[in-house]
């Protein structure tokens, strides 16, 4: 047990050494690799940032009821009541047609022409606040549906119909950006495997010498599977570092983007268990790549 | 140690390489197999390592039954096993203590355990000074010695030599053939494909005769 982990330790220096001794092949497929990992971790933070500001916008949207003609103060007032009691509502305010009237005289400085109006034209209105919680886009139109059937109501309006369409488009990117990463993640197992095809093919002999003074399998599976181990990982690393480098150069354009918004976001840098994730899916495809590969050519090569 | 009975091997598409050979080699005893090119003697060579399976028949090693050998089981048949090639196949990018301690590394020893039986097996062939050396740097019969130190120093009880000698001139197959003859005496089996006729009619150990894949002399101990 002792001597197989002292074994695969020097296995694990050695395929590192053959990955030193060949820098210009080594690095070829450790950038190839990084690219591959870079480009959909990189949507998929962009992503997750217009999704976290579109949300803060979603907080801050307002439901606004038009109360038909017929519908008294007195109606109002216990209608918001009622309406308060609702789950998924946080406030209600009830703005009279007289205050609207008065709110919109002294904001619009049509005073003078308003005096001249025999009656108010305008309605009076309720205005909800939902819950935060309960405020993805669904909920907030099944709210308003329910809305629109009270008798008392004329019109309910979500002002903010386009943040729906954003969280939309939102969901068409996460969606992308999940083809994007499958597809490049085979492309990485591919472009290990072929890499650790190459190597078996370079290293046939020693391969076939081995069989012959009683290697197992195993202990000839071995370097190549932690070589495609060490350049999926250190594609990881790199993809890393390249992930980081985007980054900065989006967030000065991201702050002041979300500062328009005054969302308070700014442009998250990955936490340490994100920070290990991509060495490890990294290393993972590598190592599964090299598998695919030695499967497919060690039995190829037997002394004869 | 090696036992034959009634072996056929046939290859697919071609002749029958092997027909009906049937032989013991006894533990600790030294034997040639001559015979022309292509009487077989490459194939009973590799029907002993399991590189081939006989097509009939059944062929013993130390005891064990080979004939079906399972494929996961081949190594550590192998591993008991000492193969030396006319070619040396020895690894050039390699160190000669590398190529020395490459089935010692492969058979899982310790550290310590494969430094001291490489020196052992390079110092009974005479090249303990050269183990930094690479193998190009060697001439052939040094080599040849790099390849024989290998098949030693996992210290087996069976030695098999494919034409130890065939790229070697006379008086360095000689001592190719006494560096043989001294793992002999200290109770190592040793068989050796050979054609170097004139060297083994003077070294007088039994010899077995293939002749178009029949054993037609030597089959049986002395």
């Amino acid at each position: 047990m002792r001597a197989l982990l002292i074994r695969h330790i020097q296995v694990f220096f050695y395929s590192l050494g053959q990955l030193w001794r060949t820098p210009w092949g080594s690095l070829m497929s450790v950038a190839v690799i990084a690219v591959s990992l870079t480009l959909p971790t990189a949507l998929y933070l962009v992503l997750e940032l217009t999704d976290e500001i579109s949300g803060s916008w979603q907080t801050g949207a307002e439901i606004t009821l038009f109360l038909t003609a017929e519908v008294d103060d007195k109606a109002a007032v216990e209608l918001a009541d009622r309406l308060r009691q609702r789950p998924g509502i946080r406030s209600v305010s009830y703005v009279s047609a007289a205050a609207a009237l008065e709110e919109f005289r002294q904001k619009s400085g049509f005073g003078v022409a308003l005096d001249l109006l025999d009656q108010n034209p305008l309605p009076s209105l309720l205005r909800l606040q939902p819950d935060p919680d309960q405020a993805a886009p669904a909920q907030i139109n099944q709210l308003i549906e329910q809305f629109q059937a009270l008798a008392e109501v004329d019109t309910a309006e979500f002002d903010h119909a386009w943040v729906q369409r954003l969280h939309a488009m939102v969901a068409i990117g996460q969606r992308l950006a999940l083809i994007a990463s499958l597809l490049l993640g085979v492309g990485v197992v591919l472009i290990i495997g072929n890499t650790i095809r190459l190597a078996i093919f370079n290293r046939r002999d020693e391969i076939e010498i081995s069989k012959l003074i009683g290697a197992t399998d195993a202990f000839i599976r071995r370097p190549f599977l932690y070589s495609g181990l060490q350049q999926g990982a250190l594609g990881g690393l790199l993809a890393l570092l390249l992930v980081y480098a985007s980054l900065s150069l989006l967030a000065p354009v991201a702050d002041r983007l979300a500062g328009f918004y005054q969302s308070g976001l700014t442009l998250q840098i990955m936490g340490w268990v994100e920070l290990l994730l991509l060495p490890i899916i990294g290393g993972a495809l590598g190592l599964f790549g090299a598998w695919l590969a030695v499967g497919r050519h060690l039995r190829d090569i037997e002394p004869g | 140690m090696i036992r034959f009975s009634e072996v056929y091997k046939r290859y697919p598409g071609g002749g029958e390489a092997l027909k009906n050979v049937g032989f013991r080699l006894a533990p600790g005893e030294m034997s040639f197999l001559t015979g022309h090119s292509g009487a077989g003697k490459s194939t009973l060579l590799k029907l002993i390592t399991a590189i081939e399976r006989p097509t009939r028949g059944q062929v013993w090693i130390g005891g064990e039954n080979i004939s079906k050998i399972k494929s996961r089981k081949v190594p550590f048949l192998r591993r008991r096993i000492g193969v030396i090639f006319q070619d040396h196949k020895l690894l050039y990018d390699r160190t000669v203590f590398d190529n020395v301690a490459l089935p010692l590394v492969v058979a899982g020893l310790n550290h310590g355990e494969v430094r001291r039986r490489v020196r052992a097996a390079l110092d009974k062939v005479g090249l303990l000074k050269k183990e930094r050396v690479y193998p190009v740097a060697l001439s052939g019969g040094e080599q040849q010695r790099v390849g024989i130190a290998r098949a030693v120093a996992g210290k087996p009880p069976l030695l098999l030599a494919d034409e130890p000698t065939g790229n070697l001139d006379p008086a360095l197959s000689l001592e190719i053939m006494n560096l043989f003859a001294e793992f002999n005496r200290v109770g190592v089996a040793v068989l050796i494909a050979s054609h170097d006729l004139e060297l083994i009619q003077r070294l007088g150990y039994r010899q077995m005769v293939l002749d178009h894949g029949e054993l037609v002399a030597g089959g049986e101990p002395l």
